[in-house]
Order: C-alpha cells, then structure tokens, then sequence
C-alpha cells in the first residue's frame, strides 16, 4: 500500500537583510494510494519547495515526510518527478529518454527498450520513438516526461505545474491524457498548479496553500465524477466554491 | 537541412568562381607587374615546384613529420585538457585549486616556452609537439570547463530523480553529453591554435622535418616557389581539420543539437 505522510514540514532561507523567510511552515498532510491530489497557490506559496522535499532533492529543516513506511532523506527511484521547465535530455532519441532509469540498473537494451515501447504506446507518441526532442512540440516533450517518470513504476508521481509552459487547448489535452495514464497505472499523483480549473478537473482532492508563510488553509475534496465536462453547471459550482473559499479563508495575511 | 545543402551548392559555385579570378589576378601581376619571382612567384611556377615536391618525396615527408607533431601535441592536450576542465567543472574546490595555476601559465605564449621545449626534449618531434600541447591544453581546459559550469540543474536533478545519483554516473551520462558542444568547440579552438603554434615551432629550429622547418629552409635558398607551396599545403591542412569538425563532428555526434544552431 502506497502511502504519504508528511509531518510538520519546516523550511526557511535567510533573506540578504538578514531577516529570515519562512517559506514553509509546519505543513503537514496525508496522500493516500492511488490519490490524485493537487497542490494549489500563488507563485512564491512554497509549492515548490514541497514538491521537491517530497522528491528528495531539498532537506526540510525540520519536519518528516515518510513514503511507504520509510523516511525520505535523498531522492529515491520510488518517486517519479515532472519538472515544469523540459527536462528531457536532449542528446537522447525519445525512447532512450524513456530508457535512461532502467539503462542505469543495467537493464538489456532488448529490455529495457521493451518497457520504454509500453511507455511510448501510453503516452501515444508511437512515431516519435526515435526523434530528437527537438523534434517535438512543447506538449510531447511533457507526454515523454511523464512516461520517463514512469518507468521505474514510482509509488507517487510528483508533478511541478508541468502544463504550465504549454497553450490552453494542448493544456487541456494533456490533462485529459493524464487522467487516461492514470486510471491505467493508479500511481498516486501529486500535481501542483496555480490554476483552479486544472485543480478542479484533475483532482480527487484540492490542497490550497498561502504564502509568506506557506501553510496549507484548506482540503477540499472533489466529490465530481470522472470524465469532468468543464463546461458542466456542476463544474463551474465547484470552482466557484474554490475560489471563494481561497478569497474568505486563504487570503494572505 | 534541405536548404541548407542547397545554400551551399551555390555558395561553392561562387566561391570556386572567387579563386579562379583570384588566381588569374595573381598570375597577371606577377608575370606583367612584378616580373620577379622572388618577390612574387606565380601560380604556374608554385605550380610547377609544387610536381618537383611532390615527385620527390619531401613534401609527403614533411606532412607526416607535421602530422606526428601535431598529433603527439593535440593528442597531449586532450588527454590533460579534458579531465583537467572536468574536474575543475565538477567541483568548485579544486576549481579554486586549479583555477589560479592555470590563469598564471595560459597568457605566457607558446612559443616562449620553445627554447625550454629544446633542453627538455632535444631536437625531437616531443620538442615541437610539446610546444603544440601548450598551445592546445588551455582551449580544451577552459571549454570542457565551461561546458560543465553551464551544465542546466535540471538535466542533474532529473537524471538523480531517475536514479543517476553517483558522480562517475552523472558526469558520464549527464553532464558529459551536455558539454559535449562546449567541448567540441574548444577542440576545434586547439586545433587552429596547435596548427599555428606547429609551424612557428618548426620553423624556430625545434626540428629537422615538418612543413614549418622546411619553409623556412626554402627561405633561406631564396626558392620562393616553394615557400609558397609549402604555405598553401598548410592552409589546407588547417582547412581539412575545420571541415572535419564541421561536416563530420557536428553532424554525427551533435545531431541533437540541430534545433538550437541550424
């Protein structure tokens, strides 16, 4: 059973004055398998700084975060991340991109080329198999992140506002596609974005945060089913909801 | 691409135009204005020394006496050059270690390290490779440290998150390949800079074969024909050497890289 806890998350930077910015305090929350959860606030709300103390990259100052039983102190191939500039590596063709983890643990390339094929067909990018990223637009470039991420069957998915860069309707395409991955592969996904829209159409459950210091004001479940119409009364009910919500309660202070 | 092949067709239509004329030129004013081959030999009398050369074998023995040269310098450099812009990339304490060392040694010219390359090396192809090597090392340095300066964090944070968490793994498959261009370029860089530190080595006396020395050789035998073969055969040489970068390098090994140059 996949589980997240995160305890008491504390993180802060000295500022040049020397006064010191707290940009994460006491932050604590649960994600449960197989969960699709999203990370909702401004820019400059900590968000980031979560996502990657959950990935390992940063050490809180104080605080735990325990994934599946275990402490996390450095990354871990058990967490698959998605960064929101591209991240592909760009000397490698799409498929040795999707390859890259499994070719590292010595994986046979028949193998491991196997695995990544299963990848390429999930993300549907079967003719971009041997293309430079370069090559590809925007919003392939973040399909190949997301089966890269993948590869080494991760129990959470992190994702950084990955659809961020791209235009609205690519956007939402990837989001749809994201929700197919998903029902396939049940990883537990923690995606964090700064738009209501995409928090209400993805998530099973929205995390709102507020800056300066980032804490966590609200949880707020998505009782929608899926597939989400956004054009739905139901939908636009939700959002209002979130949004005021957030003007009420999460107003900085 | 396709246009670009075609840009070049005719960009080599003119140019092969560019040097028929330049030719023409040059003959005219050496026969009708000049009329003194030790002031201006003519294309036909380069020429004509240049079927003498060839016949007999001392041009061929000169390229290679050149070649063994700049291959023992370059080949030097790169062996030293590129761990040393490596390491120094990779970690900022032994950049501070190293940094200082090199930035004394790079400006002292090359050629001032020639009469020191003698007493070491003797009159050897060692003598003139070693001044090529002070020539080439810092280029390479310098870029292959460069290249993993400006290593993006994310292709490192992606790769750790994939697993690639040691730093042998990481400089071999991440921060290397991202380099690569910055790498190539400083080779490219030694390689001009090798080639005219290997003639001014030859000619200072470092050897008794190589198309510097023996330039400086017909020189003295006042046979300007030859001085001028001999300057022609190097600037091909330096020629072939950027067509292989830029035709073979760049194509095969930074094809990747075709959306960011082309």
């Amino acid at each position: 059973m996949a589980n997240l806890e995160i305890r008491d998350l504390t993180q802060s930077f000295p500022r040049d004055d020397g006064s010191i910015l707290t940009v994460l305090d006491r932050v604590s929350f649960d994600v449960k398998e197989k969960e699709f959860v999203c990370i909702l606030g401004a820019s400059g709300c900590g968000k980031t700084t979560l996502l990657r103390m959950i990935a390992g990259l940063d050490t809180a100052e104080s605080g735990t975060i325990v994934l599946d039983g275990e402490k996390i102190t450095g990354t871990d191939p058990k967490v698959g991340f998605v960064f929101q500039e591209y991240s592909l590596f760009p000397w490698r063709t799409v498929i040795d991109n999707i390859a890259f983890g499994l070719e590292l643990r010595g994986v046979s390339e028949e193998d491991r080329y196997m695995v990544a094929e299963w990848f390429i067909d999930l993300v549907n990018l079967e003719q971009f198999r041997d293309s430079y990223p370069f090559e590809l637009s925007g919003g392939m470039r973040q399909r190949v992140a997301v089966a890269r991420a993948l590869t080494l069957d991760p129990s959470v998915l992190l994702m950084d506002e990955p659809f961020g860069a791209l235009d609205a309707q690519t956007r939402n395409m990837l989001q749809k596609e994201l929700l197919q991955i998903w029902e396939k592969t049940k990883k537990m996904i923690i995606f964090i974005t700064h738009s209501v829209d995409e928090a209400v159409y993805l998530a099973d459950r929205i995390i709102v945060m507020t800056p300066c210091p980032g804490r966590i004001c609200q949880n707020f479940e998505v009782p929608l089913p899926r597939p989400r119409d956004r054009t739905s009364v139901e939908f636009a009910q939700i959002r209002r909801k979130v949004l005021d919500l957030i003007n009420q309660n999460c107003v900085i202070q | 691409m396709g246009r670009h092949t075609e840009e070049n067709g005719r960009n080599w239509w003119l140019g092969a135009l560019a040097i028929v004329v330049a030719l023409i030129f040059w003959q005219f004013v050496a026969v009708f204005v000049i009329n003194d081959e030790f002031i201006l030999p003519s294309p036909t009398d380069t020429f004509s020394a240049f079927i003498g050369l060839l016949g007999d074998g001392t041009l061929l023995l000169d390229i290679e006496a050149s070649l063994i040269h700049f291959a023992i310098g370059l080949g030097l450099a790169l062996l030293v050059g590129i761990p040393i812009g490596i390491i120094m990339g990779w970690s900022r304490r032994i950049e501070s270690l190293v940094d200082p060392l090199i930035e004394i040694l790079r400006p002292i010219p090359p050629l001032a390290w020639i009469p020191f390359a003698i007493i070491w090396f003797g009159l050897t192809a060692f003598s003139a490779g070693f001044i090529i090597f002070v020539g080439a090392v810092f280029p390479i340095i310098i870029n292959t440290y460069s290249g993993f300066r400006g290593v993006p964090r994310v292709f490192v944070e992606a790769a750790k998150m994939l697993g690639c968490t040691k730093d042998r793994d990481l400089i071999r498959y991440i921060a290397f390949p991202a380099a690569l261009p910055s790498v190539a370029a400083g080779i490219r860089i030694a390689t001009g800079v090798g080639w005219m530190c290997l003639v001014a080595a030859e000619l200072f006396g470092v050897s008794n074969f190589g198309l510097g020395q023996k330039l400086w050789f017909f020189y003295n035998l006042h046979q300007m024909d030859s001085v001028v073969v001999y300057m022609i055969i190097l600037g091909l040489i330096g020629l072939a050497f950027d067509m292989i970068f830029r035709y073979y390098v760049d194509r095969h090994f930074l094809k990747w890289r075709m959306g960011e140059v082309a």
